[in-house]
């Protein structure tokens, strides 16, 4: 177990170390750089500034700077948008907003759309499937700011007497909660509720169903026992890429919302190309995403006994 | 002795027809066979694949699946008809009565519960008031009559990390954990090695004499059948096309399918020289089976009364019948016509 | 012994006493032996379909999927040759069509509801009269109106400017701006057929790179096995935890650029097609292209380690078959159904990632324009002008759906073993 997980780690810190490179020689690849404003500012400016920043630097030399400082826990300051605010602190203030909204939307996604999907697979062929499956599957067709800026007219006032929710963020409210959730959660729930139906089916088409049905089981014993744990294990594997999905659907839904969270950062902080900003953010949302896949897989070993953990996997 | 007062009839089959209903039309997956067994008698069901012989075993346990359904004759287990009975009636002799094993012990153990628990799970569904400790202790003597060792290891264990004739053996053991008076074991060597064959069988057949329960033993392999069986029937799309005692199949087989089956089999006593002899051709479409035998395109004894009409069963010998129209040529031959062919146990000797 | 026999208990294997009377009556020539053509022509065989016959088949059956395809076609005709009929461009700025509702009022009605021109009306009949117009009476005549009229302004389909409004009045034939303008004057249906072409073009193109990154990624890696596999296994067990949304943001916002610049550079046949597909496509292709192949390599390497095992490809190598023979006329024949559905499903979710890009502002920049783009754009004026940000985004989401439903069809079809 400890040499598997080691592996793992070992895995994520490379896969890590790729990102902060590629990120940083596409970041330098850009046209253009931090200065350009309204005004473009002379030569000599920018010079300046470039040597004052180091970006005068050939990029390797740059990137070795940047990852020295890095280990030292330094993610430098921002050089633009809130200029010399160190990047860890606005990632700090910014981030628990994002991390809110994108942890309740994949857990109701998970508590409503698995049970969903279980439901569907008993009822296999009746309305009840088919009516799932019309709405999972215009969920997984709708893109995340259809369905965030059709709650947005809706429910704030779009329609008249309808205006349940305000329409500007006010991180102190629930209420400013409730719509940017739903909006991220819709589509994880519906993907969900697709794979689970399909990994139910197939689960109650294995031989050991059979088996169950043979000893003569309760059909509630062989649908909970033997069926769910056992179509809950693919389940689990998406939920990985899942949850990397909803946070950068996330990016969406704050910007439909006006929402103050880092995924809007750092969107706008490749537009003004405010470099230490958006190595600061990739690597932190890199880092998030590669340790939530590192969760799911280890989670994924343990609710499979298949899986041999102390001979390293597969 | 406790055996003398189980004999007689286990269980008969009478003129069962299963029949599957497709998008593309019914499919008569068993056409009417009938047969009975007794006490402590092993029956083989002989037959190619889709012979209809796991559908007919699936239906006296009730796990045909849809579209499915037994359109026809009855089957009466222990004076009890078994296709008027609900689903919960069903669900409580399913592992109490008749137990079944399956093919491939690989995949019919559930991957993700532990031995033990998929052991105690059948004692407990059929005896809700037995404690968890008298349900492992039985789990674990079950495990110890079908000859696995380290017993307390192997209930913590999960079914990857059990080789496959030691699942096959945690199957029978929770097949018989509730002593079923009949186990229907659908090919259940077929997917074990050789050698674990022979130990599976010899166990098969040990538990037998132990338990004194019937045995419905469906296999393609004739071999296997000599080793275990009393008598056999032989099926051929979904048609019963030869039963008897296991010598007469043997010695005297009375249908040119059976005659094939066994000279495609390998025996030990042969002749370097001689080789296998397949049988040509492959089987009927069975959603258009045809009017006469199902068999006749690929035998070679075929005659133009095959293509017309199904032959009926002509008796060769005590409990010995034939669905041939060779063997009813012969009696007409013999000048042996009326019922009084049927009596005359002597008539199918002529092979 | 011999009566038990003839009870009925037995069912059909009891000996008919009919039947055995009636063996004596049997026609003449019945045990005669049976020619082999007889015996052929017993078995009444079934047609034997090609794959794609019985795929196409199973496909057409599917109702649900066959919709789809009609929607697809429908809105693939909108947008590939819709705009030949309509007279406007995407980028041209119509005068005076700045914010114009896809409704409009007729000039009668207008006129009959403008106060004003009642005045000046009244101000005429007034001078002919010879007197002027007091205030009072003019007031009056606007309550009047204000009072009556409100309710019989009514809105007609389409919109049109002033000015249309007058060339159609002077007969003139004016196409009308079906979904209204955008606030630069923007004909929006033409922007929407626009953007559709660019979500389908995306989408095709994309999944075409794909499966060939995808196919030749993993059916290399699959069939050479062992330490080759290993490594290239590696590798995509990274790219798979990149977070590829991150990568592809930067990826198109460091592309676009270069790309124009190289599309600037000169005047060769590759500047060309970078002009005429535009370098914000191509920056997302590439961004695609490098990220979202390991999917499809993922699933070929899967079947053709699979298929590796089977004996024909044994065959095939004892014959002496070479490497990418094998490949090309033995495996992969054998996983088309899994690589035609999973490029088709590769379709809606490029179209899916694209209107995320664009909607972010980081797809295609202006004044090109695609459907997340247009979403985006109608974001400010959600509450006036709704209709902005529904049309782009009812037509995207539909083309999403009628190509995962068709998609989902595709896969039942051609692969009948995964149909549940």
């Amino acid at each position: 177990m400890a040499k598997y997980i080691l592996k793992r780690v070992l895995m994520a810190v490379v896969t890590l170390f790729i990102v902060i490179c590629l990120t940083f020689f596409l970041m330098n690849a850009i046209p253009g750089n931090p200065w350009l404003s309204e005004k473009t500012p002379s030569e000599a400016t920018i010079a300046a500034l470039n040597e004052k920043y180091g970006l005068d630097k050939p990029v390797t030399v740059q990137l070795g700077l940047y990852l020295k400082d890095i280990a030292h826990g330094n993610f430098r300051n921002s050089i633009k948008m809130q200029k010399d605010r160190p990047v860890l602190d606005i990632i700090t203030s910014m981030f628990p907003i994002s991390a809110k909204i994108g942890m309740i939307a994949i857990a109701w996604a998970i508590l409503i759309g698995v049970p969903l999907g279980c439901l569907a697979a008993f009822k296999r062929g009746t309305w009840v499937d088919s009516l799932l499956r019309v709405v999972c599957t215009i969920g997984i067709s709708m893109p995340g700011f259809v369905v965030a800026t059709i709650l947005l007219f809706l429910l704030t006032g779009g329609i008249e007497g309808l205006k349940l929710f305000p329409t500007a963020f006010d991180a102190s409210t629930w209420k400013s909660y409730v719509l940017p959730c739903a909006a991220l959660g819709f589509y994880p729930m519906c993907y969900l509720s697709r794979q689970t139906r399909t990994a139910m089916l197939d689960s109650l088409g294995q031989e050991y169903i059979k088996t169950a049905r043979a000893k003569g089981l309760k059909n509630k014993k062989i649908i909970f026992k033997h069926a769910l744990r056992n179509a809950l294990i693919p389940v689990i594997t998406y939920l990985g890429p899942q949850v990397a999905f909803t946070l950068c659907g996330g990016f969406v839904v704050e910007k439909v919302f006006s929402i103050p969270g880092l995924g809007r950062y750092f969107v706008m902080s490749i537009q003004s190309r405010d470099y230490p900003v958006i190595m600061g953010t990739t690597i932190f949302l890199a880092a998030f995403v590669i340790l939530m896949n590192l969760l799911v897989d280890l989670l994924y070993k343990l609710v499979d006994p298949r899986i041999n953990l102390s001979k390293g996997g597969n | 002795m406790e055996n003398n007062e189980k004999s007689g009839k286990l269980l008969e089959v009478k003129d069962l027809h299963v029949s599957f209903f497709t998008p593309a039309g019914e499919v008569k997956a068993v056409g009417g066979i009938s047969y009975d067994l007794n006490y402590g008698e092993v029956m083989g069901i002989v037959g190619e694949s889709g012979s209809g012989k796991s559908v007919e075993a699936y239906s006296i346990i009730g796990l045909l699946q849809s579209p499915g359904k037994v359109v026809g004759g009855s089957i009466t287990l222990e004076g009890e008809d078994v296709l008027s009975k609900n689903k919960q009636e069903m669900v409580a002799l399913r592992g109490s009565k008749v137990a079944m094993i399956f093919q491939n012990p690989m995949t019919c153990l559930n991957p993700v519960y532990t031995i033990g628990n998929q052991l105690m799970e059948a004692l407990k569904a059929h005896d809700k008031n037995v404690s968890k400790e008298d349900a492992a202790k039985r789990a674990m003597e079950m495990l110890e009559l079908v000859g696995i060792n380290n017993v307390e290891k192997r209930m913590k264990q999960y079914p990857h990390e059990l080789s496959g004739g030691m699942r096959q053996r945690v199957m029978i053991a929770m097949g018989l954990i509730c002593h079923p008076q009949l186990l229907i074991a659908d090919e259940p060597t077929t997917a074990l090695d050789v050698t674990i064959q022979a130990q599976i069988l010899e166990l098969m057949k040990d538990l037998q004499k132990k338990t004194h329960m019937g045995i419905i033993f469906i296999t393609h392999n004739l071999g296997v059948v000599a080793e275990i069986c009393d008598k056999v029937s032989v099926m051929y799309a979904g048609k019963m096309v030869e039963q008897g005692p296991v010598d007469d199949i043997f010695y005297k087989p009375g249908h040119p399918y059976t005659i094939g089956l066994l000279r495609s089999m390998p025996r030990v006593d042969a002749e370097s020289y001689e080789r296998l002899i397949p049988i040509e051709g492959t089987p009927v479409d069975m959603l258009n089976p045809p009017d006469g035998c199902p068999f006749a395109p690929r035998c070679e004894h075929a005659m133009k009364i095959c293509l017309q009409k199904m032959p009926p069963y002509v008796e060769l010998g005590d409990n010995h019948r034939s669905a041939c129209w060779l063997r009813v040529q012969e009696q007409v031959a013999a000048g042996k016509t009326g019922p009084a062919a049927a009596e005359n146990k002597e008539a199918g000797d002529h092979e | 012994m011999a009566e038990k026999k003839h009870q009925k208990v037995l069912g059909s294997l009891q000996p008919d006493v009919e039947d055995i009377l009636s063996w004596n009556d049997l026609p003449e020539g019945s045990f005669e032996p049976a020619s082999t053509q007889e015996k052929a022509s017993f078995i009444q065989d079934r047609k034997s379909v090609s794959y794609w016959r019985d795929a196409w088949r199973r496909l057409r059956r599917n109702r649900v999927a066959m919709v789809a395809m009609v929607i697809v076609i429908l809105i693939a005709l909108f947008a590939f040759v819709g705009p030949f009929f309509v007279p406007y461009d995407y980028d041209e700025q119509i005068r005076g069509a700045n914010n114009l509702h896809p409704w409009h009022y007729s000039l009668e009605d207008r006129a009959a509801q403008d106060p004003e021109a009642a005045i000046e009306q009244a101000r005429q009949e007034a001078a002919a009269e010879g007197r002027t117009l007091s205030r009072l009476e003019e007031a009056q005549i606007r309550a009047q109106i204000k009072a009556g009229g409100a309710s019989e302004l009514k809105p007609r389909l389409f919109g049109y400017t002033d000015e249309e409004l007058q060339r159609k009045a002077n007969g003139e034939f004016v196409f009308p701006h079906v979904f209204g303008c955008d606030m630069h004057g923007r004909d929006i249906m033409v922007r929407t057929m626009v953007g559709a072409r660019v979500s389908m073009i995306v989408g095709i193109c994309c999944a075409i790179i794909v499966l060939v990154i995808g196919a030749l990624y993993g059916s290399v890696s699959g069939y050479c096995g062992g330490k080759v596999d290993a490594v290239m296994q590696r590798i995509v067990e990274i790219i798979y935890t990149i977070p590829e949304v991150l990568i592809i943001l930067l990826l198109s916002a460091t592309l676009k650029p270069i790309l124009e610049n190289f599309q600037n550079s000169g005047n060769g046949p590759l500047q060309n097609l970078v002009t005429i597909l535009g370098p914000n496509l191509i920056s997302i292709f590439i961004a695609f292209g490098l990220l979202y192949w390991v999917t499809m390599s993922r699933i070929i390497r899967g079947q053709i380690l699979q298929l590796k095992q089977q004996e024909y490809v044994t065959a095939a190598r004892a014959l002496g078959a070479k490497g990418g023979r094998i490949i090309r006329r033995h495996l992969l024949p054998n996983c088309i159904g899994q690589i035609v559905t999973t490029t088709f499903l590769q379709i809606p979710s490029a179209i899916f990632t694209e209107s995320f890009l664009s909607f972010l502002g980081m797809g295609v920049s202006a004044p090109m324009t695609s459907l997340g783009s247009m979403c985006s754009d109608a974001l400010g004026g959600l509450t006036t002008y709704p209709y902005r940000l529904f049309i782009p985004a009812i037509i995207l989401s539909v083309m999403i759906l009628c190509l995962n439903l068709f998609g989902d069809g595709l896969r039942d079809a051609l692969d009948p073993r995964l149909k549940k």
